[in-house]
């Protein structure tokens, strides 16, 4: 039986091939055999992980808690100089400035991303916005709620930072950004499970030093980042205590 | 290490009061009715001791204070406390964590310079091999109508 690697739903699909690349190389380095199976939503990739069908995960920080503190992964990397941030943003035309200036009743385009959507909903708290007195829309991609926007069906779009620096700058002109979440320390992280915790060290290893060769360079940047850094199980602790802190 | 404030830290008109902390500390404080907005799309964050003794904070935590980080670690968190804020709101926070739950609520915040900042804070218990190390406070922006609502509230707890 394969070693079964997977990646948060949330991934940008330009990235899928890349994925793949990163799969082939790191059977070869680690010796093993490892298949990579994607889920395509939260909800299934959650049953996989509930029935122990996942050994090795770059997870979203949301399912995280479950990982390390349910089913015994470790952190190995997270990517360098990259943190999950959200946006909140409107149409150009919008009456608004900031959050405050936002009423309740107004409708909202969620990714299915649930820490952008967690980060999403904590900002617009500050306008007293909450679950309770706004109308989500959920949205399979960011240029959806951008289309959302742009079309007047909804009045606000909660996009991952990332995803909406991507879109169009003709896109990006016709909308206004309210606020950009500074978090930092919220991160997509690649975990290691209980079967492979043997391994650990060394998969480590050779992820961190990944980009010091041409091949390896070459991998990790069609993932879309330079390299990957080290996760310490303290930083993960951290993390999973600072998304529960958000939860509520 | 927590000290009175001083009259050269302080920027604008100021009242002074004493307040009666924790353990029989006492600390003058110097305080004005200079507010700083609390910044947008940022968290706030702090880790503390078991006892309350600050151990760790983020770069938006500096900042907002108005203190150093070498003057914020080590000192008790009730460095920030605010002659304004009700006792029983402190109290309800310890007796919370204390209890292994998340706290909530309203605090407002006395900055080095006698200015003041209102967040909305959670604080947890980390829990590290099933014992409580710390505890840390996620501070993020409040909405205006429930400060107000506690500008109303706290003087009359
Ligand atoms: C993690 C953590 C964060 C805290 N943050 C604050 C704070 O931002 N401002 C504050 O006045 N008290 C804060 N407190 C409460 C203080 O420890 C203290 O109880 C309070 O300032 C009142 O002082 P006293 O307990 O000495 O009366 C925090 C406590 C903990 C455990």
């Amino acid at each position: 039986m394969p070693y079964q690697f997977t990646v948060s739903p949330d991934f940008s699909p330009e990235h899928l091939p890349g994925w793949y690349i990163f799969n082939t190389w790191l059977q070869r380095r680690s010796n093993e055999a490892i298949h990579l199976e994607l889920y395509d939503s939260f909800q299934k990739l959650g049953s996989a992980i509930e029935a122990d069908q996942v050994d090795l995960i770059y997870a979203n920080p949301f399912d995280a808690a479950v990982l390390v503190r349910k089913k015994g992964f470790l952190p190995l990397v997270k990517a360098a100089g990259v943190s999950d941030e959200a946006i909140i943003a409107v149409h150009g035309d919008y009456p608004a400035l900031d959050i405050g200036d936002l009423s309740s009743g107004i409708k909202v385009a969620l990714p299915e991303a649930p820490d952008v959507s967690m980060i999403g909903m904590m900002l617009l708290e500050a306008g007293d916005l909450n679950a309770g007195n706004i109308r989500a829309l959920m949205c399979d991609s960011y240029i959806l709620i951008a289309k959302q926007l742009l079309q007047g069906n909804v009045d606000v779009g909660v996009f991952f930072a990332e995803a909406y620096d991507d879109l169009s700058n003709i896109t990006k002109s016709k909308l206004k950004v309210l606020v950009r979440s500074q978090i930092s320390v919220i991160h997509h992280t690649l975990m290691i499970g209980p079967k492979l915790a043997s391994r650990r060290d060394d998969i480590q290893h050779s992820l961190v030093t990944m980009n010091q060769d041409e091949k390896g360079k070459h991998v990790v940047k069609s993932l879309g980042f330079d390299a990957w850094v080290t996760v310490e199980d303290e930083e993960m602790e951290f993390m999973i205590d600072l998304m529960d802190a958000l939860a509520i | 290490m927590m000290h009175d404030m001083e009259v050269k830290d302080i920027v604008g008109d100021y009242k002074e009061t004493i307040l009666n902390l924790y353990g029989g500390l006492r600390r003058v404080v110097l305080y004005t009715e200079i507010e700083t907005p609390y910044p947008d799309g940022k968290l706030i964050v702090s880790t503390t001791d078991i006892t309350g003794v600050i151990t760790h904070v983020n770069k938006a935590f500096v900042e907002m204070s108005a203190y150093t980080e070498d003057e914020l670690i080590g000192s008790p968190h009730s460095i920030l406390r605010h002659p304004d804020m009700p006792a029983v709101a402190f109290k309800d926070l310890w007796d919370t964590v204390n209890r292994g739950e998340h706290w909530q609520g309203f605090v407002k915040n006395l900055r080095k310079d006698g200015g003041y900042y209102w967040v909305k804070a959670t604080v947890i218990p980390n829990i590290r091999q099933g014992k409580v190390v710390s505890y840390t406070s996620v501070r993020r922006k409040p909405s205006r109508i429930k400060v107000n609502e506690c500008i109303t509230l706290y003087p009359t707890l």
